[in-house]
């Protein structure tokens, strides 16, 4: 793998304080392409996270709340018989999950919501918007919201709360405003609009948390920063369970939230291969998939440069994946960047061999993932027969498939 | 908004605008994701996008209407518009087709300041925005920046009619005219004469008014729009006196 590993000064590039720059840029992606409006509370979101991560208070109550509330540490789990099934004559592969499915609400994604919540109330912001496409932020800030007793309105494509309308009862529940996004192609992408849009109206009394390391800096950061203790504990964990660093992280990629927490604290070990799986919906040379790195061209959407499903106008397409969490034409500037410089790989993969990989895992692990994750999973079958015996493979098992059991019924023609 | 219903129905609204008295006209180019605008100018995009818009399209009705029309017309674009045809091409093809300036609302300060010397170098003007929630300091920046005038956004959000305007506009205003020399027109949230009066008593050199006039245009039968969107600007430019 030397041929993809990044040159001295690449490396160079990749400490940790030189991501982002001081102007919010992994390399030539990222920045801030917003109305006007949004630029000071952009500042005073980076100023508030800078000073929140240095007063012991809030790491402390971070800390304790991750642990009391959201079920941290999660587990390493070694995957024994799915090692089995990719095993050869000549051995293969160990394969670990980060048990993200296992926090609180499903998936990691309240790590980041959590945090932000956090945040919020250091800024005296009582009003919460965010964006979902699963609903799997939607439901972590809601949750969130209602444990802090703070306003929450979700926004939410129509197509998405069709698809996802047990995370939008959930939501409900939680005492969470669920607003209809009928906008566009009604998913994650118009969602995320909507949600910006409101911003705009209401900075001043409104924080948003942006649920993916994607958006006007300095989002990619903040929420890269508060996904990264999967890593953390991951990187730890490895040590215990077999004294070393893994040789490979795997983890699907929509905006890449749950991938980048998973690389952050590995992406100066270049030793340690970072693999990121987007979706490839029907396939990618049928025009209708989610494979933002694979087959986009940069461009900018939702405040940021990066890697973008665009028409040869610059007008955005719609992406097309099973998984409503994937369904993104866009991705996290950071990951464009680690794509650039050849730091971390990305492939994708259909559908049917997400699918095929939920009904695996299901059955070999007892362990539903959710859809997005299985993309992640599906890669093993193209990963396991390049890898010798010995090599240590971690996925991160970023949620859990509940919430998609009726989609999976529906294509697998069965009647609920 | 340039396409909406139809191109030739826009290069008609752009000579009739003339002849009721507009100033200037700002041409949107429809993009599928405007972040900075309200429900009117969203939709008026996407039905610009279903009759086929391009902006290589627009650029050749604007080029054709050379020597027609006199008065000076202003893109309102999205940065991945120009991305993706490239700032020095699209300047060059702007200039070309005789357009004066540039409003775009997803390039704050630090990111036009990259583009803005290429557009001046094919005389446009990179027009920048400032809005209600922009601190002293960093008003003053932009408004050094900006180029042709500042565009002061007079609302706490997205474009769209609002029936009031609120006071603290005013104040605003006079910020603006006493950090630069340059005009000042107020923008986002006028809907009809009475604000333009209001905006016009506040020292403001000129008023920008979007959804209202493309919401007419929507309304009006077919083959009305230009007529119905005249009669407005003509109620305008009265009120601004």
């Amino acid at each position: 793998m030397s041929s993809t590993l990044p040159s001295k000064s690449k490396n160079d590039d990749l400490a940790a304080n030189a991501r982002p720059s001081a102007s919010g840029r992994f390399g030539r992606f990222g920045g801030q392409y917003v109305p006007e409006t949004l630029m000071p509370a952009l500042a005073e979101l980076e100023l508030a996270a800078a000073e929140a991560w240095k007063d012991p208070f809030f790491t402390d109550e971070l800390s304790r709340l991750l642990r009391s509330y959201v079920g941290r540490s999660t587990p390493l789990y070694e995957a024994e018989r799915l090692t089995a099934h990719y095993s050869r004559a000549d051995g293969g592969p160990r394969i670990w999950l980060k048990r993200e499915d296992l926090n609180h609400t499903g998936a990691h994604k309240i790590n980041n919501a959590l945090g932000q919540a956090l945040l919020a109330l250091r800024m005296g912001k009582k009003r919460i918007i965010a964006e979902t496409g699963a609903g799997q932020h939607g439901v972590a800030t809601a949750t969130v919201c209602a444990r802090f007793g703070l306003e929450c309105v979700v926004y939410m494509g129509e197509e998405d709360m069709r698809r996802q309308a047990l995370n939008v009862f959930r939501m409900k529940l939680l005492g969470a405003k669920v607003q209809p996004v009928s906008a566009g192609t009604a998913t994650l992408k118009d969602a995320t609009s909507e949600a910006i849009r409101d911003w705009v109206t209401n900075v001043e009394s409104t924080h948003y948390i942006l649920g993916s390391v994607a958006g006007p800096h300095p989002y990619p950061m903040l929420v890269r920063d508060f996904h990264a203790v999967i890593g953390q504990e991951t990187l730890r964990q490895c040590q215990e369970a077999f004294g070393r660093l893994p040789d490979v992280l795997l983890a699907c990629v929509g905006g890449g939230s749950n991938a980048m927490g998973l690389f952050h604290p590995f992406v100066q070990q270049t030793n340690v291969r970072m693999i990121g799986v987007e979706a490839a919906g029907d396939g990618v040379l049928t025009g209708r998939h989610a494979a933002t790195i694979t087959e986009g061209r940069i461009g900018v959407l939702h405040g940021a440069m990066s890697y973008l499903l665009q028409d040869d106008q610059g007008q955005v397409q719609e992406a097309h994946s099973i998984s409503a969490g994937l369904d993104y034409p866009g991705v996290g500037p950071e990951h464009s960047y680690f794509a650039e410089i050849g730091r971390a790989e990305y492939v994708a993969v259909t559908d049917k061999e997400a699918l095929n990989a939920l009904q695996l895992v299901s059955e070999l692990e007892g362990i539903i993932p959710a859809l997005e994750t299985a993309h992640a999973f599906a890669w093993l079958e193209k990963l396991c027969p390049t890898l010798g015996s010995g090599k240590e493979v971690v996925i991160n098992c970023s949620g859990r498939g509940d919430k998609d059991v009726n989609t999976v019924a529906q294509k697998l023609g069965v009647d609920l | 908004m340039a396409g909406d219903p139809d191109l030739k129905t826009s290069e008609d609204l752009l000579l009739k605008l003339e002849e009721a008295g507009a100033d200037m006209v700002e041409l949107g180019i429809p993009y599928s994701d405007p972040l900075a605008d309200g429900p009117v100018i969203q939709e008026a995009a996407s039905r610009a996008l279903s009759s086929g818009t391009t902006l290589k399209a627009v650029l050749e009705m604007l080029s054709a209407l050379k020597g027609k029309l006199s008065i000076p017309i202003i893109l309102f674009t999205y940065t991945n518009l120009l991305l993706t045809i490239g700032m020095e091409e699209f300047c060059s093809s702007a200039f070309n087709a005789g357009v004066s300036g540039l409003v775009v609302p997803d390039l704050p300060l630090e990111e036009a300041l990259r583009i803005s010397p290429i557009a001046s170098s094919y005389g446009l003007d990179l027009i920048l925005l400032v809005a209600p929630t922009t601190p002293p300091e960093r008003m003053k920046r932009i408004s050094e920046n900006s180029k042709g005038f500042t565009y002061l956004v007079s609302v706490t959000g997205v474009t769209g009619e609002r029936a009031v305007m609120e006071d603290r506009v005013g104040g605003l205003v006079k910020q603006l005219k006493q950090s630069s020399s340059l005009p000042v027109a107020v923008g986002f949230g006028i809907s009809g004469p009475d604000q333009i009066s209001k905006v016009k008593t506040w020292g403001a050199d000129g008023a920008i008014v979007g959804s209202a006039l493309v919401k007419r245009i929507a309304q009006a039968s077919s083959g009305l729009e230009a007529k119905e969107a005249a009669d407005f600007c003509k109620q305008l430019k009265d009120a601004a006196g």
